[in-house]
């Protein structure tokens, strides 16, 4: 029983960053029907920018704001260099070209910065704290609760403000959107930027526990990418239901199983989605647009 | 206000609009009448600015503007009901409507909201339902009750009366005829030619990308040719 709740919380711990890389699809998936694979690179941004720039001297939040700013810019710039001039072109092309800038960022980062794992101190003390038998590190607790907010604030922004209706309804309806006065380019450029702020503070919160390099991007975004396919693309609910559920498989499978097998439930969630449940957990059907 | 000249547009290597020319006057209600594919739909969306066009002018206001985004024709006062309806359906009708006002900011959209409402005061009622749940009229109630929150001075209406009630026909085109009486002009696409030119001042016929008839709408409701055509009598 304490053995299963350990695995819990790191799962829960583990789930949240595939919870915050699945949003960040689902935000540009809505925009534009294009599913995001630099979204990983945003992921290793937050981390590698506030672990060079706290190592130059730099206060922690200062590093961590830095990094911010750095992996917005970066999503900006994909927008703006690599899918705008793209634009008209079919989605798969521009899957590719994300899968292309991917390689890029990374390359960059690896030119700027070393192939060895860093961390940063954790942001209040690294001592485990007792729960019921199990033991929660006190930074799992900062990526929750970090998570939790990024949910709520993309939600408030969503459901409250016009410009986060003009994002929902650009989802629902492009042509309509364009016609009632909503610069969809925009709204396209605003996604990335918002998707490179998430991907950042994921890698900033999870950084002390899982430690990063300028490779960790490609892995993370395959697994946001299934945990947004389990969910149901598109969903942003979905998206945060599939990354906890895929955080806690792989932390079961790894305790239960092998930890060599960790990394393959998210292939094994993809597959048994694409056979099983289409749709994922929370999606429409396909419906025929007339 | 609008005048169109030379407009083409094509779908890939198939031009749907080979040179068209219209003119629409301050305060008219003009109809385009034409059968399915004749390239009414194609035009209307070039006008608005979503559907690229290959060459031709078009004139708003003295102004061309066949190179502006179509954010910006919104801006300008050119507003489109789409053919289909297209409301935003998981969103609710008062958001459908707000976005409507998206050019003009939040703070002049009640007062339009209002006039919305008095319009067709069964959106009021379901203010905060989404737009998805709503009868094939009410959501066409929608589409130009957002249409009308960006204030146009030309609304570009693509069939309304499709998948209609003959109730719910006669009904919506009332206020499209009583839109006018508020200052409005009018572009309206339809397969229904007789209900469309009942209402018009003028008419304009497309046939397979180009105007084959032009006048006055009761000139063309009487044109023997016409009526065989497209009234079925």
């Amino acid at each position: 029983m304490d053995q299963l709740l350990q695995f819990v919380f790191s799962g829960l711990t583990v789930g949240a960053v595939y919870a915050l890389v699945a949003l960040g699809f689902t935000l540009i998936y809505n925009a534009s029907d294009v599913i995001n694979f630099a979204q990983g690179e945003f992921v290793m941004l937050g981390g590698m920018v506030t672990v060079f720039a706290h190592a130059a001297g730099v206060p922690l939040p200062l590093a961590a704001l830095l990094a911010i700013v750095v992996a917005v810019a970066t999503g900006l710039a994909v927008h703006r260099f690599a899918i705008e001039p793209a634009r008209g072109a079919n989605a798969v092309t521009l899957i590719i070209i994300t899968i292309g800038a991917s390689i890029l960022i990374r390359g960059l980062a690896q030119i700027m910065f070393d192939k060895q794992f860093h961390r940063f101190p954790a942001f209040s003390g690294e001592d485990p704290i007792a729960v019921l038998g199990a033991s929660i590190l006190p930074q799992s607790l900062w990526v929750l609760g970090g998570a939790a907010v990024i949910v709520a604030a993309l939600w408030l922004f969503m459901e409250r403000t016009l410009l986060g209706k003009a994002v929902r309804a650009t989802a629902a309806n492009r042509l309509a959107a364009r016609l009632v006065g909503i610069d969809t380019t925009l709204v396209l450029a605003l996604a990335f930027g918002v998707s490179g702020a998430i991907g950042a503070l994921a890698g900033i919160l999870v950084t002390p526990i899982t430690l990063t390099s300028v490779t960790v991007g490609t892995l993370l975004a395959l697994k946001g990418f299934a945990a947004a396919m389990l969910g149901g693309i598109g969903n942003p609910v979905g998206a945060v239901a599939g990354g906890l559920v895929l955080g806690l498989l792989e932390a079961l499978a790894a305790g239960f199983l092998s930890s060599t097998y960790k990394d393959a439930v998210a292939f094994v969630v993809i597959i048994a989605v694409l056979f099983v449940l289409p749709q994922g957990l929370f999606g429409k059907r396909a419906v025929e647009r007339v | 206000m609008l005048r169109v000249e030379g407009l083409r547009s094509a779908y890939g290597r198939i031009e749907a609009i080979k040179g068209v020319g219209l003119e629409v006057r301050a305060g008219e209600i003009v109809a385009l009448i034409g059968a399915n594919g004749a390239g009414k739909t194609t035009l209307l969306r070039a006008i608005s600015g979503v559907q690229p066009i290959t060459a031709g002018t078009i004139l708003f206001e003295g102004e061309r503007i066949e190179t502006l985004p179509p954010h910006a024709r919104v801006a300008r006062g050119i507003a489109q009901v789409p053919e289909g309806r297209q409301v935003f359906g998981p969103l609710t009708v008062e958001d459908n409507l707000l976005l409507g006002a998206f050019r003009r900011g939040a703070e002049h959209a009640a007062e339009g909201l209002d006039q919305v409402y008095a319009l067709f005061p069964v959106l009021a009622e379901k203010r905060r339902l989404p737009a998805a749940g709503l009868s094939g009229g009410q959501q066409q109630m929608l589409a130009i009750g957002r249409a009308l929150m960006s204030r146009p001075s030309l609304l570009l209406l693509d069939e309304p009366s499709m998948g209609l009630a003959p109730l719910l026909v006669d009904q919506i085109l009332e206020v499209v005829a009583g839109l006018r009486a508020r200052g409005l002009t009018v572009l309206l696409v339809e397969q229904n030619a007789a209900a469309a030119l009942a209402i018009a001042d003028r008419g304009y016929v497309l046939e397979t990308g180009r105007v084959t008839h032009e006048g006055e709408a009761r000139a063309l409701l009487r044109d023997p040719r016409l009526r065989e055509a497209y009234l079925g009598v």
